[in-house]
Order: structure tokens, then C-alpha cells, then sequence
């Protein structure tokens, strides 16, 4: 549906993206997903056309942003890093100034306003000055905006940065409901965000993509192993031993005591033998309580190192 | 351009910013008036409105210096530059905005007219000119404070510029003849030519000509194209 096709942008002569080539398909919730600085938000700036590229073009169904920038612009919702209001109006105020700039025509204003608020929950809030609102209702009067005009694709820069974690949770379960029937590119640099939202991500570090695939696939390809933490209230050697006889186990080692006569341990396991119910049973079978089992995530860090590693070799 | 030139004059007075305005050029017009006018039995607006544009041409930064600086500053021209709005538009509708500001500001000062109305003679053509000559001449300041606006995401800076700048153009006109460089005998006539003052002048003296208020209207058109060319320079620039 959006094609970025070499898309480069120059200050000076250091690169923020280069060469920067993918796709967004029709209806998928894309992962953009990069460190901070990466340049994620010069490319999501270039793709909504606010700046335009040193070199290269992007095209959605075939229009280029640059040569039609009414016709593609009017089909992008776009909630930039720092949501674009205007402090000194009223919710309701503001959606209608954005309405008229987005050529949302005068009677469907009124019902189009309140489907959006409905959905971002904001309907409370529409009389009050956007400066009083938490930061959290800024964020969905942001995304409402993006709304506006029902365009096709809807882009996100980094929508839950800032925010508390029942607030993040709201927003990512708005950014699924949002999926639902628009295309979705979510920027974010936290990993787990993305794996939550996303079906497909792609990966730029250093203004380059390194990756694009299906989340599966690319933390697949990382590890091959499980990682979990546990804490088990028993002697390390012993622990250690009965462990590391279990089928699957591929390496434990202990991480020091953070309870009193407990003892935390890094295990790995190979990522399709599940060793958790015979460590359990071997640990009840020892008399040593096993008191947590918390599986590690692979983080943003680990599929970074991986892929440019993996680069070098090559 | 007509949703952007409305939330932009509505931003002027949901902010002190319209009414600051406002109030301190209707007060100082008002002294004028009183004591040029009233105290000396004249009719004569000229003089008022002679007086009026100072006073304007140090009041028009307040009035134009966050126009587009704010925007930029609170990444608002996100919003505005990603929607289907052409930068044109955006730059015409505040553009507008201002002078609507301006124009409503004037509308008090009819006050003024009537006064001299009841109590003496006026000449309608004379004030008809005035007005016409006023209002042209305080667009022009206003799409140079646009410009300025345009250049810097600070304000002050953009109000200190704006001021700088419209300063200049007023003191075009004197400085041509004290001006007596060799082999450029030709540039007093240009810059009395360019200066807005020496157009001014016409209407103020009561005279209508096509000329002047061409002249005027394509001074505003170039500096806003200026102020769209520096916005869209931005966006491709790569430094």
C-alpha cells in the first residue's frame, strides 16, 4: 500500500536514514521499531510528508507524496512524537478546526466527532481547554486527531512514551481496536510493545533498516534458547546439579541471593522442550520450594547485536 | 485557508494577545486624537493617522511575531504541514488573520470620524484615503512580521527583527536623498520608489492612485511568497 523506495535524508554530510527501502502492506499493524536516534522519526516525518527526502520517493498506491501531496496526504493520519494541539482551544474546538483542514465536509462533522471521541474515550473531555488535560488524554486527543478524515493508514511515533503503564495499556489496546479496519505503523523502540501490537516489524538502526520480517521470525532466528530466572529456597550446588540433569537444560548459573535462604539461577533451555513442570517436580521431589519462575524476554538490546553482528560476518 | 485564518483569529483572543493589542494602540490613538484633534479644533485626520502608523509599526511585532514561530516551535506545523492544506494557504490565512486584527482594531476609531462629523468638516474622500492608505500600509508590516516569523523559532527574535526591518522600509524615504554615492545617482529615486512611507504619503494627502495601492498589494504578495519559499526551503534543507 506504501511503498518507501530508497528514501535517504542528509544533514550536513551524516545521514539520519539512508537507503531506507519497505512496505506497508494494506491492514497490517507494522513495528517500526528502533533505538532512540535511530531515525525513526525522520523516515515516519518523510513518509506523512512533513519533510521530504534527499533522495528517494514514497508512494502510496502509486502516488507520490512529493507530486500529489493532497491526494496522499489527505489518506495518512499522522500522530507525530509530540502530539500537534493547540494549548490554548477546547478539545471539541480543536477536532473541528482539524475537520475543516482535512476537508471533512460540514455535515458529517458532528457525527464523524463523535464516533472518534467514542472510540479514543474522550467524550468527557470534549468542553475543556486541551492545556488542562493529563498527559494521557492529550495522547487521545492526539490520536484523535490523527483520525480525523478516516484516512487509510494511520501512523504513530512513539505513542506511549511518557505515559503510565494503565495508560499505556489503554493505548495499545486502541491501537489494536485501530487495526482492525486501518493500517497501522506504530514507532517504538520497546520491544515488548511492539511484539504485543504488531504483526510484522521492521528494524532500522543507524538511519539503515536492518531487518523487516514477522516478529516470530526474527526472535526466532536470535535464540534458539528459553531464558527464564528462578528462585528456589534450597543449597545452589544441589539445585544446580538436579537442574542441570533435566532434559533440555542447557546452562544454569547462580545469581546470588536476593531473598534470605534462597537462591536465584540464570537456566536455559532449548526453546522447544518446556523444562518448567520437571523443574518443578524435581525441585518438590528435593523438598526445595520453588518460589518464582520469570521467563526473560528477548530484549530490543539482543536482536540489535544479533543483526549487526550478523552483518559484519557477512 | 478560511479554517486556519479562523482558528488563527480566534488564537488572538483566546490569548491576551488581540486585546493587548488592542487596547494599548486604541489608547494611544486616543491621546492622539484628544490632544491632536479635539484640544486643536482640527478636522485634519492626516496628522492622526501619520502618528497612527509609528504607533502600528512598533505595536505590529506583538501582533505577528508567533504567527508561524509557535507553530514551529510546539511542532503544531506538523499537524498543518501533513494535512491537506497547502503551505500557501497556511501562510495566507494567518496572513489574513493579522490583518483581520487589524481591521477590527480600526473599527473603534470611527469614533473619531463621527466626532469630527458632528462637530466640524469632514472631507469624506480625504478620510476615505486615509483609511485605505492606513490599512494597506499596516498588511505590508504585517506580511513582513509573517516573514520574520517564519525565519526564527524564537519570538522575540522574530519581533525584533519585524521591527527592524518595517523601521527600515518607514526610513527608506530619508535616507535616499542624504545618500550621495558616486555612479549611483539612481538609488535615492529607487528607494523613495520602494518605500512604503513615500506611497503612504499619497493617501494620507487625500490621493487615490492605482499605483500605490498595486504597489502595496504586490509588496504583501512577494513577501509571502518569500515567507511559503522559507517554509518549504526547511523542509528540504539538509543542514
Amino acid at each position: 500500500m506504501i511503498e518507501i523506495q530508497n528514501i535517504s535524508k542528509r544533514y550536513g554530510n551524516k545521514y539520519a536514514v539512508k537507503n531506507a527501502t519497505f512496505t506497508i502492506q494494506k491492514g497490517e499493524i507494522l513495528g517500526f521499531l528502533g533505538r532512540n536516534g535511530a531515525g525513526k522519526s525522520t523516515t515516519m516525518n518523510i513518509v506523512t510528508g512533513y519533510i521530504s527526502a534527499s533522495e528517494g520517493r514514497v508512494l502510496l498506491d502509486g502516488h507520490d507524496i512529493l507530486e500529489e501531496p493532497r491526494e496522499v496526504k489527505r489518506r495518512i493520519g499522522y500522530l507525530p512524537e509530540m502530539p500537534p494541539l493547540y494549548m490554548d482551544m477546547t478539545v471539541e474546538e480543536y477536532l473541528r478546526f482539524v475537520c475543516a483542514i482535512k476537508d471533512v465536509s460540514k455535515k458529517n462533522v458532528r457525527s464523524h466527532l463523535d464516533d472518534i471521541c467514542e472510540l479514543v474515550s474522550i467524550q468527557d473531555m470534549r468542553k475543556r481547554l486541551i492545556k488542562n488535560l493529563s498527559k494521557g488524554y492529550k495522547q487521545r486527543v492526539g490520536m484523535a486527531q490523527a483520525l480525523v478524515g478516516n484516512p487509510e493508514v494511520v501512523i504513530m511515533d512513539e505513542p506511549t512514551v511518557g505515559l503510565d503503564p494503565k495508560q499505556i495499556i489503554e493505548i495499545r489496546k486502541l491501537i489494536k481496536q485501530l487495526g482492525e479496519d486501518h493500517t497501522v505503523v506504530l514507532s517504538s523502540h520497546i520491544l515488548h510493545e511492539v511484539a504485543d501490537v504488531c504483526e510484522r516489524v521492521v528494524i532500522i538502526n543507524k538511519g539503515e533498516i536492518v531487518a523487516q520480517d514477522t516478529l516470530d521470525h526474527l526472535t526466532h532466528g536470535i535464540s534458539e534458547t528459553f531464558r527464564m530466572m528462578i528462585r528456589v529456597a534450597g543449597p545452589a550446588r544441589e539445585v544446580q546439579g538436579a537442574i542441570r540433569q533435566l532434559d533440555g537444560t542447557r546452562y544454569i548459573e547462580p545469581m546470588g541471593t536476593k531473598e534470605p535462604d534462597t537462591v536465584d539461577f540464570l537456566v536455559e533451555s532449548d526453546r522447544n522442550i518446556d523444562i518448567r513442570k520437571p523443574m518443578f517436580n524435581a525441585m518438590a521431589k528435593l523438598g526445595y520450594p520453588l518460589l518464582m519462575v520469570r521467563p526473560l524476554d528477548v530484549e530490543l538490546e539482543d536482536i540489535f547485536l544479533q543483526l549487526t553482528s550478523d552483518k559484519e560476518e557477512a | 485557508m478560511v479554517a486556519v485564518w479562523k482558528r488563527e483569529l480566534q488564537a488572538y483572543f483566546f490569548t491576551p494577545i488581540g486585546y493587548v493589542f488592542m487596547g494599548v494602540f486604541l489608547l494611544v490613538g486616543g491621546y492622539y486624537f484628544a490632544f491632536g484633534n479635539v484640544n486643536r479644533l482640527s478636522s485634519d485626520l492626516g496628522t492622526l493617522f501619520g502618528n497612527l502608523t509609528s504607533l502600528f509599526m512598533l505595536l505590529v511585532p506583538i501582533l505577528t511575531m508567533r504567527v508561524l514561530s509557535e507553530e514551529r516551535k510546539n511542532k503544531t506545523d506538523q499537524l498543518l504541514l501533513t494535512s491537506p492544506v497547502s503551505v500557501g494557504s497556511m501562510v495566507v490565512g494567518k496572513f489574513l488573520a493579522s490583518c483581520s486584527v487589524l481591521l477590527i482594531t480600526l473599527i473603534p476609531t470611527l469614533f473619531y470620524v463621527i466626532v469630527i462629523a458632528v462637530y466640524g468638516t469632514p472631507y469624506w474622500g480625504e478620510i476615505f484615503t486615509n483609511y485605505l492608505g492606513f490599512f494597506l500600509m499596516g498588511c505590508c508590516y504585517i506580511a513582513i512580521g509573517v516573514l520574520m516569523s517564519s525565519l526564527s523559532e524564537n519570538q522575540v527574535s522574530a519581533a525584533v527583527l519585524t521591527f527592524a526591518v518595517n523601521l527600515f522600509l518607514q526610513i527608506l524615504e530619508y535616507m535616499g536623498p542624504s545618500l550621495s554615492i558616486p555612479y549611483m545617482s539612481w538609488l535615492p529615486s529607487v528607494f523613495s520608489w520602494l518605500s512604503l512611507y513615500t506611497r503612504y504619503y499619497d493617501f494620507s494627502a487625500g490621493m487615490l492612485s492605482l499605483a500605490n495601492v498595486l504597489y502595496f498589494l504586490s509588496f504583501m504578495a512577494v513577501v509571502l511568497f518569500l515567507t511559503v519559499r522559507v517554509i518549504d526551503k526547511r523542509r528540504w534543507s539538509e543542514g
